[in-house]
């Protein structure tokens, strides 16, 4: 039997386009995935829909259904994506419109709902990892969606589906949805569904296994990483599978790029759970195959969980955040004093002590906590960051930085300060059997 | 991490590459040798006992530590370490990606050094 060839078209809600329409072109694929949801996405996409009920899908999914519907199309390839985000069939809705602007006729466009289990919860249910329950919170919900597998998306391929769209479906699951289709895999070859998987978690960030996110120069150089391109699986009918990118295409596929994505957002390496699966990729073996080739193969699996994950979203409201810089003979000293001059003005005029963060970026900032710092930077930028429940308040932060530019230390400009929304996610679990995934087709 | 004789000394970046991520409050990094034959070496330096001495504020809770012996690789799984993580840290790194260069930047546990 021949390799099923399944790539990735995105790895994150704002990942690259053109690199995705040169994949599905040239790299003959059975099935592209394009994987857009991260936990706060959905909490935020939510917070799209109850601002404007036919919005709250991914933003990019216009540009996106515009360039790869005719691509997938001509090539015959399955297009599976959670761009639905927290409204599937109003993104449902759009690609059908884009199809029938592009005069694509007879596509059958599958839309998947039922994640969102907001009406199942009662408001005593515990979290998964923490103390408290819903009612604890305190805050508005936005939102809650559970994380459904490969058994919802399987339907929609056999219903013979070009495109399939839905919201909260797991990631590694719409890469082994197609797969188990294609070789006829039973959802208890627990070995199968793990190896699936195991596919399914190397893809799903899309160039962080082609040599994105991976390259340290003079260690770990990367030829032509602005032109990376994205991963290729070409999968046989065991499980097994050789990672791989389109020839010309930037980027590297190595044994190294292979095994930092392994592992990535791993626990303990022998217990991934998925909705389908919990997977075993303790024992893989990873060899070279040729330049820009990886075989992957050994992953397993024993029974999945018998609950699935829960994302709950909160209005968390505001996060502010405004900064100065300092440059030349001693901007460090001046970048302290701006600091304590923010700081003692936000306690003892506004009362503002608490969410409040102060850092020295070029000298302490992202490992400040960690206790490392650099100690010779001559240009350096105050930088404030405080989380608000409300807009006024992260704008009076805003206000005390701008107004050092005229009463704070010497030297100091470059003044940016910007407001946005936040969110807050929560997890719980929920047993699988209340959840009911739902399918609903449609031809252009 | 601030002594200056750090310059002098290998640290983990030498000898293993590293990729960070999170889920909730808890970090994870992989690291990997370059070479079977430093394994031994990055076992011996990146044991959970060092990263908690190494950054008592940062990582507040306990370190796992999973083995890949055939693949040379470790997986450090940090507990509440990450500043109360994406929800709540105000770090400008929120996710704490840049922790796996906290892990390659620790001296390597060379005789002497």
């Amino acid at each position: 039997m021949p390799a099923f060839r399944i790539g990735t078209g995105a790895g994150f809600s704002s990942d690259r386009l053109d690199p995705a329409v040169d994949l599905v072109e040239r790299g003959k694929l059975d099935a592209l995935v394009l994987e857009c949801l991260g936990e706060r996405t959905v909490a935020f996409s939510h917070r799209d829909r109850m601002a404007d009920p036919a919005k709250g899908y991914n933003s990019h999914l216009k540009r996106r259904m515009q360039a790869l519907l005719p691509a997938c199309a001509a090539a015959g390839t399955t297009m599976i994506s959670n761009m639905g985000a927290a409204n599937p069939r109003a993104a449902a809705a759009r690609a059908i419109e884009i199809a029938r602007e592009l005069g694509l006729k007879g596509l059958k466009i599958a839309c998947i709902e039922g994640d969102d289990v907001s009406a199942l919860v009662p408001a005593n249910q515990p979290f998964m990892d923490e103390p408290g329950s819903l009612a604890d919170v305190g805050m508005p919900i936005v939102g809650m969606n559970a994380y459904i597998g490969a058994d919802a998306i399987i339907p929609a391929l056999q219903a013979g589906a070009n495109i399939i769209i839905g919201g909260r479906l797991a990631d590694p699951s719409m890469f082994l949805a197609p797969l188990a289709h294609h070789f006829g895999w039973d959802s208890t070859d627990m070995p199968r569904m793990g190896a699936g998987s195991l596919v399914g978690h190397l893809l799903e960030c899309g160039m962080q296994i082609t040599g994105g996110y991976f390259a340290d120069p003079g260690v770990k150089d990367v030829t032509k990483l602005a032109e990376c391109g994205y991963p290729i699986a070409e999968v046989q009918s065991d499980g097994s599978a050789v990672i791989t990118k389109l020839p010309g295409t930037g980027g590297c596929v190595t044994t190294s790029t292979v095994k930092e994505q392994l592992l990535y957002e791993v626990h303990d390496p022998s217990r991934y759970l998925t909705p389908d699966v919990t997977a075993d990729f303790s024992r893989v073996q990873i060899a070279g195959d040729g330049a820009d080739r990886v075989k992957v193969s050994h992953a397993s699996g024993t029974a999945r969980p018998r609950t699935l994950k829960v994302t709950v979203g909160f209005d968390g409201g505001f996060q502010g955040e405004a900064g100065v810089s300092y440059a030349g003979p001693a901007a460090q000293e001046r970048g302290r004093l701006a600091a304590d001059v923010v700081r003692d003005r936000l306690a003892r005029v506004h009362g503002i002590t608490k969410d409040l963060r102060i850092d020295l970026i070029g000298v302490s900032s992202l490992f400040a906590t960690a206790g490392v710092s650099a100690s010779d930077a001559q240009d350096v930028r105050l930088h404030v960051t405080m989380r608000a429940p409300s807009r006024e308040t992260a704008e009076t932060m805003l206000w005390e930085v701008e107004s050092l530019l005229c009463c704070g230390p010497a030297g100091g400009g470059g003044y940016r300060g910007s407001i946005v929304p936040c969110v807050m996610t929560k997890s719980l679990l929920i047993e699988r059997e209340r959840v009911t995934p739902t399918l609903e087709i449609f031809v252009t | 991490m601030n002594n200056p004789r750090r310059n002098a000394c290998r640290i983990v970046r030498d000898i293993a590459h590293a990729r960070a991520g999170d889920k909730g409050n808890t970090s994870n990094v992989n690291v990997w040798a370059y070479d079977a034959a430093d394994f031994e070496l990055l076992k011996l330096t990146l044991t959970p006992e060092r990263i908690k001495r190494e950054f008592p504020d940062l990582v507040r809770g306990k370190v796992d530590r999973y083995v890949i012996e055939h693949l040379h690789g470790l997986n450090l799984v940090m507990h509440d370490a990450l500043e109360g993580g994406v929800n709540r840290s105000l770090n400008l790194d929120s996710h704490g990606k840049s922790w796996s260069y906290l892990i390659l930047g620790l001296a390597l546990e060379e005789g002497g050094a």
